[in-house]
């Protein structure tokens, strides 16, 4: 009952926040009904870090219980957070085509998107490659957690070193980069929406692995 | 205490002879290294060595030889042990981390090998502009190779341990280098233009800091690697 109520809200949500995000919202400054973005882009990218996040977390609890399921959730995590990383490129090279004039220009936020997606690529190869499943999930742990640890670098270190022109995903006083109070209501709502999409799937899929799990044991 | 720490030494040194031993006898990871990145200093050199190229492009060039090289000798350093099946052997007279500072040392003397050879090939083959800084283009190389062997090892035991192809490697380990790669030809270039080290001195932090983390987090899951 409470997880119906919660998917109508989000539903309802959902759709009162992409109406805000082209109606209600004022455009930025200088940027125009461009800065509209902002309530996609920003969000779909913060989900695939989570996500990716997330997923470490299970392969770190995997490699400590070594229960089966924590391991398919880890890769449960990085399918969904390959597709939102995937996303949150596409949006930002539309953003980058229309204020920067073209789609790719290895800006640093660019490269880092980019290392991103190759790690979950370099991720699911390495699954394919082993037959053996307790070895599989060994070593998949191992290197999401290994791989994890460039992460901050890609996120946090490079595009501070190197100059970019993307905005600062940050958003603080200091960072010049001003939200209008209402953009940044709508913003918010905006996270929160995207984060409850995702909850929502993983919800889905972890009861799907219940009941494989579940078949399997009986079979 | 100090017991402990003289045998660790102790047993981190019996697996790099061994290891060099084996090569002296092989020869198989020098001799695959330095056959393919002369190989490829020759192929770029005989297309485009006759044209005065830019220093960023100089810098990416050395940079591009030396990642595949190092990949293609890498890869070998716990695969060989599976194919002979001499890896259980050497899990019973070491524990999995004694192994892996083992293997990091060994790996690191082949790439400073590998960058003994590349470096003054490059010179010779592909002129770079005079006035660049060799002492500091030395050591960035160093400390970038330091970096490289420090990410790569575990790498190479993963992809040992998922008994495939060699050709895994350089698809596990390209995301984790590219910071290193990116800062290396950046320094690279740096020096090769005649800059001076106290410029690029946040680079060296950050590949010596880059090595730690990794170093440290192989560490600690070297074991779920190796054991079983």
């Amino acid at each position: 009952m409470l997880k119906t109520i919660a998917k109508i809200a989000l539903c309802i949500w959902m759709v009162l926040v992409i109406n805000a995000a082209f109606l209600y919202a004022p455009s930025a400054m200088g940027l125009g009904d461009l800065s509209r973005i902002i309530y996609f882009h920003v969000p779909l990218a913060w989900v695939g870090v989570l996500a990716y996040l997330v997923s470490m977390v299970y392969s770190i609890r995997y490699l400590r219980g070594g229960f089966a399921k924590d391991d398919l959730l880890a890769a449960v995590n990085a399918e969904i957070g390959f597709i939102f990383t995937i996303l949150a490129t596409i949006t930002g090279a539309i953003f980058a085509r229309f204020t920067w004039g073209v789609y790719w220009n290895w800006d640093p936020r660019q490269t880092s998107i980019f290392i991103l997606l190759l790690i979950y690529s370099a991720y699911f190869v390495l699954r394919s490659s082993v037959e053996d499943e307790g070895r599989r999930a060994r070593l998949a742990s191992v290197f999401s957690i290994f791989a994890f640890v460039s992460v901050p670098f890609l996120v946090f270190i490079i595009p501070r070193v190197y100059a970019t022109l993307h905005p600062d995903p940050i958003i603080s006083a200091e960072s010049g980069f001003q939200m209008d109070a209402v953009m940044f209501k709508v913003f918010l709502a905006s996270l929160v929406g995207f984060t409850g999409i995702y909850t929502w799937i993983i919800n889905l899929t972890s009861r799907v692995i219940n009941l494989e799990q579940n078949n399997r044991r009986e079979n | 205490m100090v017991k402990t720490s003289f045998s660790l030494i102790t047993a981190i040194r019996a697996i790099v002879v061994k290891d060099l031993t084996d090569e002296f006898r092989t020869r198989h990871a020098l001799t695959a290294m330095v056959l393919f990145s002369l190989t490829t200093l020759v192929t770029v050199s005989f297309t485009i060595g006759i044209y005065s190229l830019d220093i960023m492009l100089h810098s990416a060039l050395i940079w591009i030889i030396i990642f595949f090289s190092a990949m293609s000798a890498l890869s070998r350093s716990f695969t060989k042990e599976e194919d002979s099946g001499t890896i259980l052997a050497l899990k019973m007279s070491a524990t999995a981390e004694i192994i892996y500072l083992g293997k990091l040392f060994f790996n690191t003397l082949l790439l400073i090998v590998l960058i003994a050879v590349v470096l003054p090939l490059y010179y010779i083959m592909m002129n770079p502009p005079p006035g660049g800084n060799v002492g500091l283009l030395v050591l960035i190389c160093i400390t970038a190779s330091l970096s490289l062997a420090g990410a790569t090892t575990l790498l190479a035991a993963i992809v040992a341990r998922a008994g495939s192809k060699n050709s895994l490697l350089p698809v596990l380990a390209f995301p984790v280098l590219l910071p290193i790669l990116l800062t290396a030809i950046r320094s690279t270039g740096f020096a090769l233009s005649g800059g001076s080290g106290e410029e690029i001195i946040t680079d060296f932090i950050f590949l010596i800091s880059y090595l730690a983390i990794v170093v440290t987090v192989s560490l600690l899951l070297i074991p779920f690697v190796l054991d079983d």
